[in-house]
């Protein structure tokens, strides 16, 4: 399993782009290829844009199908971090379509 | 270029102070006044600002203001932007609480270190910071990632005691939103470039549903959801057009929608050609809704409308 604390890298306030596409590129994405459970955890984050949730979530989903969110876990979310990755997932998943 | 500050320009009443821009002779920029008073919103100066950066040093020219409140403007930082000596003495205070001077970001750490470091300057509620700092990280974002400005954003805000609401400009020079939606969708006209933009999912980085792993086409659709919740205006003006969303009366919570024209709003389509994106917001602190709130409403709509615009490109059976 592979943890990702948020909090080390984005402050309180989660919105910097660049940090999501390398926390995507060198460890969501490789963990989520080995098959690997992720945890986002969100400790101490108290809110996060939808382009920072979407940069670091949205090509899991878009690669992996549906799936994905049997292998990623979101941790210790507040409601408004909830409410976000909620959004992503939803509209990524209405997009991704049947099979 | 020349540009007339005027009695009175908030995004209400900001249609005239649009039209008196004139583009024409790029290389200069001349700024005059209205001699009385000068009361403008945050996006009339980050606009000047803007304009300004694109000028050559020598190239702009401020004709002497005589306004009582042209102090104002020292303050917010415009001749310190433009490179201008004011002439105008005031005694410089502490910003805390008030203003969030004429500031240009050019990188994506410069932008979080100004949400970090200016907006506790404002000392609003954790609810109204998140808030705000919610809108000035997507707009500024996109001015970083989508206009090709080497200028960068240039933003300024200003909090007004008797409207309890907090105003912010947002101006760049860059390509312009029709230019940047045209590398992935058509859009003629500049008003339909800013339909598009400011529907939910529609990123000039790709015509893909949902947007590409970067980008999703989210952005202004949810700072006009934030603006339309909390029924304040929201204005964007970009080549010749402008989306103005209108502020809505009290009563019942007003409803979203994915077509920016289905909103109370107005639009224009031969203003001044602005070479870039400005964009205006206002946020009216006593009315802010709870920001879990508007994720539920914004969360909502946007789902329906990828939905519909999947369901719109399916292939249909051929019943023969």
């Amino acid at each position: 399993m592979t943890t990702i604390r948020l909090f080390e890298r984005t402050g309180a306030f989660a919105e910097n782009k660049d940090v999501a596409r390398e926390l995507r590129l060198k460890e969501l994405m490789p963990a989520l290829q080995r098959g690997e459970e992720v945890v986002l955890d969100f400790t101490g984050v108290e809110a996060a844009t939808q382009s920072f949730v979407h940069a670091l979530i949205s090509d899991a989903i878009r690669k992996h199908g549906a799936g994905a969110l049997d292998l990623l876990a979101f941790k210790a979310c507040s409601e408004p971090v909830k409410k976000i990755v909620a959004i992503v997932t939803d509209y990524m998943q209405e997009g991704l379509g049947p099979g | 270029m020349k540009i007339h500050l005027p009695n009175s320009a908030f995004l209400g009443n900001i249609d005239p102070f649009l039209r008196g821009f004139d583009p024409s002779s790029p290389e200069t920029l001349e700024i005059t006044a209205n001699d009385k008073w000068i009361s403008v919103h945050p996006l009339a100066l980050s606009m000047i600002a803007a304009l300004g950066l694109t000028v050559k040093p020598g190239g702009v020219v401020c004709r002497k203001l005589e306004a009582k409140s042209r102090h104002y403007l020292v303050r917010m930082g415009l001749f310190r932007a433009l490179g201008v000596a004011s002439e105008i003495n005031v005694t410089e205070h502490e910003p805390a609480g008030r203003f969030i001077p004429i500031t240009r970001v050019r990188t994506s750490n410069e932008l979080s270190s100004f949400i970090s470091e200016m907006i506790p300057l404002l000392h609003l509620a954790p609810e109204q910071s998140r808030t705000l700092g919610y809108v000035v990280s997507e707009l500024v974002r996109n001015v970083l990632e989508h206009s090709g400005s080497e200028q960068g954003a240039v933003l300024c805000a200003q909090y007004y005691k008797k409207s309890n609401s907090i105003r912010i400009g947002v101006a760049d020079t860059g390509m312009g939103i029709k230019a940047s939606i045209n590398n992935s969708h058509p859009a003629a006209t500049d008003q339909e470039a800013l339909r598009l933009a400011l529907w939910p999912g529609i990123t000039g980085t790709t015509s893909r549903e949902g947007g590409t792993e970067q980008n999703a086409g989210a952005g202004l659709f949810f700072i006009k959801s934030i603006a339309s919740i909390n029924r304040d205006f929201f204005v964007v003006y970009s080549g010749n057009a402008l989306y103005k969303l209108l502020k809505k009366p009290a009563g019942k919570r007003p409803r979203l929608h994915a077509d920016p024209f289905e909103d109370r709003h107005s639009r224009e389509e031969s203003l001044p050609a602005w070479r870039g994106t400005a964009v205006g917001v206002d946020i009216t602190l006593d009315q802010t809704a709870e920001f879990s709130a508007l994720l539920d409403a914004i969360g909502g709509t946007y789902s329906a409308a990828v939905r519909e615009r999947v369901r719109a490109r399916h292939r249909r059976p051929r019943f023969i």
